[in-house]
């Protein structure tokens, strides 16, 4: 179906190595047959690329789009019960259809992989030298023991895991994440392959780790000079990184050419669509996000023509009549015949109406209707004058560290949240930003509970929480709801949409009328349909979810709302769309957002003020502005710039600071300022400054004279990062 | 650590004690010792009856208080009393425990070893033939009960020996009784009497663990770090033996441990209807006997064993699994 | 799509009734072990049930005239060594069986439920407690306390005494389960939604976390049926379980045990009856499991 073959690969094999792709796959589908009467899932229908020797090719497309599946595949990873077909060629040698113990001879020494998730991926019963001298000793079962052990040690310095040789005999589980994910790169370079397949290599990672790995991505790969295919769904993080980039939507390429030509020239709606609705760091005043409307089709029961058509805004009858092929701009699928080997490397596209697309020059904005969000009138200037919603002073939250599942014992106090300040007025939104362990979930959960806190203090709507009777804190938490991260597990999988939204009604003893009245209104308000209240969460998608998630926390009419993550287990497309309800709800209704996120472009778009955490601790404070802008603490302003940008041209240009190793047991933090041990700046100070930053905890001090300050000793406000 | 194991030991103590303790009252207010004297024949005098009573301290005028106390201080130094034929409890329970721990060592070894292997298969073979065979067989095993198990095998046992005219199979006691010979043909002869009662333990033990190791094996299968392993260079089947077969092993040998704990009690119907002479059959005849000393000593012997099955499996657990060692 | 509608349709004035249940009744009868599995039983019950009514002889009634006789136009299953009727002997104690399986998993997983429940939401103190009680209950040597208390279940309704000693000591191991269930339920964001928005900790337990593990207990408490009878049958070939004139599968198998060679008929039809009905449960039970259990699912895909 798809167009791209090389025929000539034999031929072309022996005396132009350059010239054949290391990886080639043609037409390539998966279908996993249903069992039991289920229908067939088709997780890939019809994929070709190529990868020459020292390219790098993304692959970016959202969950379901059978990005991850077609490289299994190519690595024969893939259950026995999938069907495949198509060509994989491997050097130009066919490897689909090859027995397992002829595939297990090229895995890891021609084509390896790096997967998405180091928690699990690591076998928790082997140390990890163990089992990186295995990948060795695999392909090489002569060298021996002694030579394996010497390799594993090797790889583990080379992918910068501090003392190797002590650490060969640690356990996955002594690990973090960031450490496991080198481990995993240091697998797949252990046999020096050509091809490296990388699936969401930092996808469960932070930022400053991300940006960590990618930089040791790119030096495997100067290392060993081998073609990669990046798998992500994060258009920043290939922006910077590939060379050819392919856009995968149900199962299909829908997009494929040079990454300036895909993210300045797209000419696939989905593309553009995609590339509109991630929320922009490095933009003061993006407006209204793109929001692509719907979800995506389900891979068991496709529309006959463009899988994309339900959801474009520029669709035509004759977009459903049959699924358009990826050909060059303009191109028909009558003119293709022959005269393909020249364009393979061209910008091809999936849609019949791409050369309207390039005539018209349009880009994303042009086509998909952005919602209109009203401005909310905010009393210009003075904060100071609104009234407080919550105020929260040098509170604390320390709880016990235990170890061992079977022998459980208390070994340590956890400095989850230690002495922070903020405070959020009416209609503002505030957002707490830090990286996992930093400790902006434990301070959110210690002012939902409403408890007296271990020491501080927590005050909503200027009640002093720990003062409070049991009755009072009931009534006060109709003022105050939350919105969580997880679509799947915010709501009880056993209660009807209905139920749902009014168990908070019912619970403050509303009326059971206005309960049924209350509840459609706040379905419709979230833009959902009153037929949905019969059904389970389980019929819905995630993003559908979340809007039920809002509905509940707005049924109380709160004049607070609580999010934690909000958007960040969604989609790109689904989350443009959460985010633009949020930012009407707010106009509309006046609320105060505690919003808490690690993403920091999500951040930039909604925030009014931003509070970085570290440690437990908030190491800046301002609005949203001056801290993108210009960051004074050194975290902050390793933070913005570990992040990259979905622009490949600035992406380019920009220097990231990458933090040196990994954040600091919260058992155990290091003396005087916390963020010492991997501060950028701290090695830059002389021994006496040096002196006084592991020895005197910073306070947060105002740096611009107005409402930004920074918790350093030497804080310098930079413009230059993002 | 230290503390934390004392601490868990002591709790250990408490709870045998409290569970013997319950036992011994309970026997001592609901048998009735002095009904097994009256009952001889020829009747003893009341005087007799209430004197051997009291040699025994199992005299029901005395206080409950004072009989507890008497036999709380025996107890805690080793000595169990004595049973109402007035022999040693004590001594007579480390004999009795031996016969049963005899015969639940092989059976818990065979039948686990051929359940996890056939488990461990069946999982790697999913909806396959062998699969299906292997889970039908060990449903239907886990339906049927101990009892009925063992009268069959024992019925079978009879139609082959009748059958062949000559007892090839025995099927009453651990050995053969006024059995002559040298050592060598003892054990045999033990060894012969062994099979069936065995057969019946393992049997059952093996579907169990059948099912068990069928369970873990395909929680472990998808896993991602086989995924990694095949993706390293091995070969499908070996990073199933290598990776997933080696994880999966863990909760199934904790389980193992367990299981032995629960058998010294989950035995006493084989042990009753071959005839062997071990711990369970002890305690039924001693309830029809009215020996609460020996009902006490049998419960707090049980106790023992699942305290340490549990403590052993919780320490094989940490020795096994890095992620839960200290 | 994310534009407010500003105009409410028309709002519905009553709550709409969804069904529950239809999705896990859909799921079941495509399990086709549970459909096989309730045919039988269905079928066991009706036997059981009707079995001592169509019999021309009563419960214990001995027939002096044919003492351990075979299959006769008069006795359908033929007599055993006392001259009672097997088949009438072996329908009233189907149905006894039946009945204390029912009774035992219902108390047993009822106590579970709550005290595991209870134990993993509140933790500390109350989980330390509850905890203790369970270890407790294990250690206590079951079989022993039944044995010696086996004379009080002679008499009218002495077999409910029975039932409730074996659901007394068949709780632990589920209520562990519910028990570490809870814990990783009550980290699930709508449980500290429900309790941000002020819902007591009773109510969570019941509204909840008990609906949402409700599968799992179900299946269990089929598994707990057989194991009760099971439990049953064995205490009873040692005369320890129910006593007459209460008649169980177990008395009526202790008694045939040894004829088991000499005359088959004594002792096979309760026998499998017996295992017939043991394998008709668990049927249902690991059909539901599998069902319903998502774990259990996944391991199925």
């Amino acid at each position: 179906m798809s167009t791209e073959t090389i025929v000539e690969t034999e031929s072309t094999n022996n005396d132009d190595m350059a010239r054949t792709p290391v990886l080639e796959i043609t037409d390539l589908t998966v279908t996993f047959p249903g069992m039991n009467n289920n229908p067939d899932v088709k997780a890939v229908r019809g994929v070709s690329y190529a990868v020459h020797s020292g390219e790098v090719l993304g692959i970016v497309g959202e969950s379901g789009s059978g990005k991850s599946v077609s490289s299994m595949a190519a690595m024969g990873l893939l259950p026995e019960h999938a069907e495949i077909t198509g060509s994989v060629l491997l050097h130009g040698e066919e490897i689909l259809g090859k027995k397992d113990t002829e595939m297990a001879r090229k895995r890891g020494k021609v084509i390896s992989m790096v997967f998405q998730d180091p928690l699990s991926g690591l076998t928790p019963v082997y140390t990890v030298g163990d089992q990186l001298a295995e990948a060795f000793l695999v392909h090489n079962p002569k060298a021996g023991k002694v030579k394996a052990h010497d390799r594993a040690v090797e790889l583990l310095s080379l992918v910068g895991i501090p003392n190797p040789e002590a650490r060969y005999r640690s356990f996955p589980h002594e690990f973090s994440g960031g450490m496991r994910q080198r481990v995993m790169i240091a697998m797949a370079m252990a046999n020096n392959p050509d091809v490296i397949i990388c699936d969401e290599p930092t996808t469960a990672l932070d930022v400053t780790i991300q940006a960590q790995i990618l930089d040791l991505l790119r030096t495997a790969q100067r290392e060993t000079g081998a073609a990669i295919v990046m798998i992500t769904h994060d258009l920043g993080v290939v922006a910077g990184f590939v060379d050819r980039l392919l856009v995968m939507y149900a199962g299909r390429p829908v997009e494929i050419g040079s990454v300036d030509e895909i993210y300045y020239g797209s000419r696939m709606p989905y593309t553009m669509g995609l590339l509109g609705a991630v929320p922009r760091m490095d933009l003061e005043d993006q407006g209204a996000l793109v929001p692509i409307k719907g979800n995506p089709p389900s891979l068991t029961d496709l529309p006959s023509g463009c899988p994309f058509a339900p959801r474009c805004p520029i669709v035509r009858p004759e977009c459903e009549e049959s699924e358009p092929e990826l050909l060059t701009i303009g191109a028909r699928a009558s003119e293709t015949e022959g005269d393909q080997d020249e364009n393979t490397d061209a910008q091809r596209v999936a849609c019949i109406r791409s050369a309207e697309i390039e005539a018209n020059g349009w880009n994303a904005q042009d086509i998909y209707p952005v919602p209109e969000i009203p401005e909310l009138e905010k009393a210009t200037g003075d904060r100071e004058s609104l009234p407080e919603v919550l105020r929260v002073q040098d509170l604390i939250k320390h709880h016990p560290l235990m170890k061992g599942a079977v022998f459980r014992r208390r070994v340590g106090t956890v400095s989850a949240v230690d002495g922070i300040d903020f405070d959020i007025r009416e209609g503002e939104t505030l957002a707490l930003v830090g990286e996992s362990g930093c400790g902006k979930s434990s301070t959110l959960m210690e002012v939902m509970s409403l408890d007296r806190p271990q020491r501080g203090s927590v005050e909503v709507m200027g009640r002093e929480v720990g003062t409070l009777s049991r009755s009072e804190k009931f009534g006060l938490r109709r003022d105050m709801q939350i919105v969580f991260q997880d679509p799947m597990s915010s709501l009880d999988p056993r209660m009807p949409v209905f139920d749902i939204i009014a168990e908070p009604l019912r619970t403050h003893k509303v009326a059971a009328r206005e309960v049924t009245e209350r509840v459609y209104e706040l379905i419709s308000l979230v833009g959902l349909n009153i037929e949905h209240a019969t059904r389970f969460p389980a019929e819905f998608s995630g993003g559908q979810r979340q809007r039920i998630g809002i509905a509940r926390a707005l049924a109380l009419e709160p004049k607070l709302l609580v999010l934690d993550e909000p958007v960040s287990a969604l989609d790109v497309s689904i989350q443009a769309g959460v985010i633009n309800l949020l930012e009407e709800l707010q106009a509309k209704l006046g609320l105060a957002y505690l919003f808490v996120a690690h993403d920091l472009s999500v951040v930039r778009h909604i925030a009014d003020r931003v509070a970085v955490m570290y440690l437990g601790k908030i190491v800046e404070i301002g609005d949203t502005k001056s801290i993108y802008t210009q960051p004074s603490h050194p975290y902050t302003q390793a933070l913005l710039s570990a992040i990259p940008v979905p622009d490949p041209e600035r992406e380019r240009t920009r220097t990231h600071i990458v933090l040196e190793g990994d954040l600091p047991s919260p058992a155990n933090p290091p003396s005087g300022c916390s963020f010492r041990t991997r501060c950028q700046k701290f090695i830059t100070l002389s021994e006496s400054d040096q002196e006084q930053c592991m020895s005197v905890e910073p306070t947060i001090q105002p740096t611009n004279g107005g409402d930004q300050g920074s918790a350093c000793h030497f804080a310098e406000r930079r413009s230059d990062l993002v | 650590m230290g503390k934390f194991l004392a601490r868990r030991l002591l709790n250990y103590v408490v709870l045998i004690f409290l569970a013997t303790s319950f036992a011994y009252l309970l026997a001592a207010t609901n048998l009735q010792p002095r009904v097994y004297f009256e009952q001889m024949q020829p009747p003893p005098a009341p005087e007799v009856v209430n004197a051997q009573l009291d040699t025994l301290n199992l005299n029901d005028q005395t206080p409950l208080a004072e009989r507890y106390v008497t036999w709380l201080k025996g107890a805690v130094t080793g000595d169990f009393g004595k049973n109402i034929q007035g022999g040693d409890v004590s001594s007579q329970m480390w004999m009795k425990a031996g016969v049963t721990l005899r015969l639940i060592t092989v059976a818990t070894i065979l039948g686990s070893a051929l359940g996890i292997a056939i488990g461990a298969y069946a999982a790697v073979r999913q909806y396959r033939a062998f699969d299906k065979a292997a889970t039908g067989a060990s449903f239907f095993v886990l339906s049927i009960p101990t009892v009925v198990i063992a009268i069959v095998i024992q019925v079978i046992a009879v139609a082959i020996n009748d059958g062949l005219g000559f007892t090839f199979l025995k099927y009453v006691g651990e050995y053969s009784a006024g059995f002559q010979g040298n050592a060598w043909e003892l054990l045999l002869n033990r060894i012969h009497h062994a099979i069936l009662p065995t057969l019946v333990l393992s049997l059952a033990l093996f579907a169990a663990f059948a099912r068990y190791q069928r369970n873990m094996m395909l929680d472990v299968l998808g896993s991602d770090f086989v995924r990694t392993a095949m993706a390293k260079g091995l070969t499908r089947r070996r990073a199933l033996f290598k990776h997933a077969l080696r994880t999966a092993l863990i909760p199934t040998i904790t389980y193992f441990t367990f299981t032995f704990g629960a058998l010294v009690s989950g035995s006493t119907f084989t042990e009753k209807i071959y005839g062997w002479h071990g711990m369970g059959a002890w305690l039924i005849d001693s309830i029809s006997q009215q020996d609460v000393h020996v009902v006490a000593a049998v419960s707090w012997f049980m106790a023992v064993t699942i305290m340490a099955a549990s403590f052993l499996s919780d320490i094989l657990y940490a020795w096994l699994d890095p992620r839960v060692r200290v | 799509m994310s534009t407010v509608t500003e105009t409410t349709p028309d709002v519905p004035t009553a709550p709409p009734a969804p069904n529950r249940m239809k999705d896990i009744a859909r799921q079941l009868i495509e399990t086709r072990r549970v459909i096989v599995g309730i045919v039988i039983l269905v079928l066991l019950t009706l036997f059981a049930f009707l079995g001592p009514v169509i019999s021309s002889w009563g419960v214990g009634e001995r027939d002096y005239t044919a003492l351990l006789e075979g299959l006769s136009p008069d006795h359908w299953f033929g007599t055993n060594r006392t001259g009672q009727d097997i088949f009438t002997q072996t329908t009233a104690g189907l149905q006894k069986s039946l009945l204390i399986g029912l009774l035992v998993a219902l108390i047993s997983t009822a106590m579970a439920a709550v005290i595991g429940a209870f134990a993993g939401y509140f933790g500390g103190f109350t989980d330390k407690a509850l905890t203790w009680i369970a270890d407790l209950a294990l250690v206590l040597p079951n079989f022993v306390i039944l044995a010696i208390l086996s004379r009080h279940f002679v008499g009218n309704g002495g077999w409910l005494i029975l039932v409730i000693l074996l659901a007394v000591f068949s709780w632990m191991v589920t209520s562990k389960m519910v028990r570490g269930l809870t814990i990783s339920l009550r980290e699930r964001e709508y449980i500290h939604a429900a309790r941000f928005m002020g819902v007591p900790p009773h109510k969570i337990i019941f509204r909840h976390i008990l609906p949402n593990m409700s599968s799992l207990l179900i299946a269990d408490a089929t598994i707990m049926v057989s194991a009760a009878i099971i439990g049953e049958t064995a205490l009873s070939y040692f005369g320890l379980g129910v006593q007459s004139p209460d008649i169980s599968l177990g008395v009526v198998i202790a008694d045939g045990a040894s004829f088991a060679t000499t005359a088959p008929w004594v002792f096979i039809f309760p026998t499998v009856l017996l295992v017939l009905l043991v394998l008709a449960v668990n049927m249902i039970g690991d059909g539901l499991r599998d069902a319903l259990d998502p774990a259990a699912k996944s391991r199925r895909s």
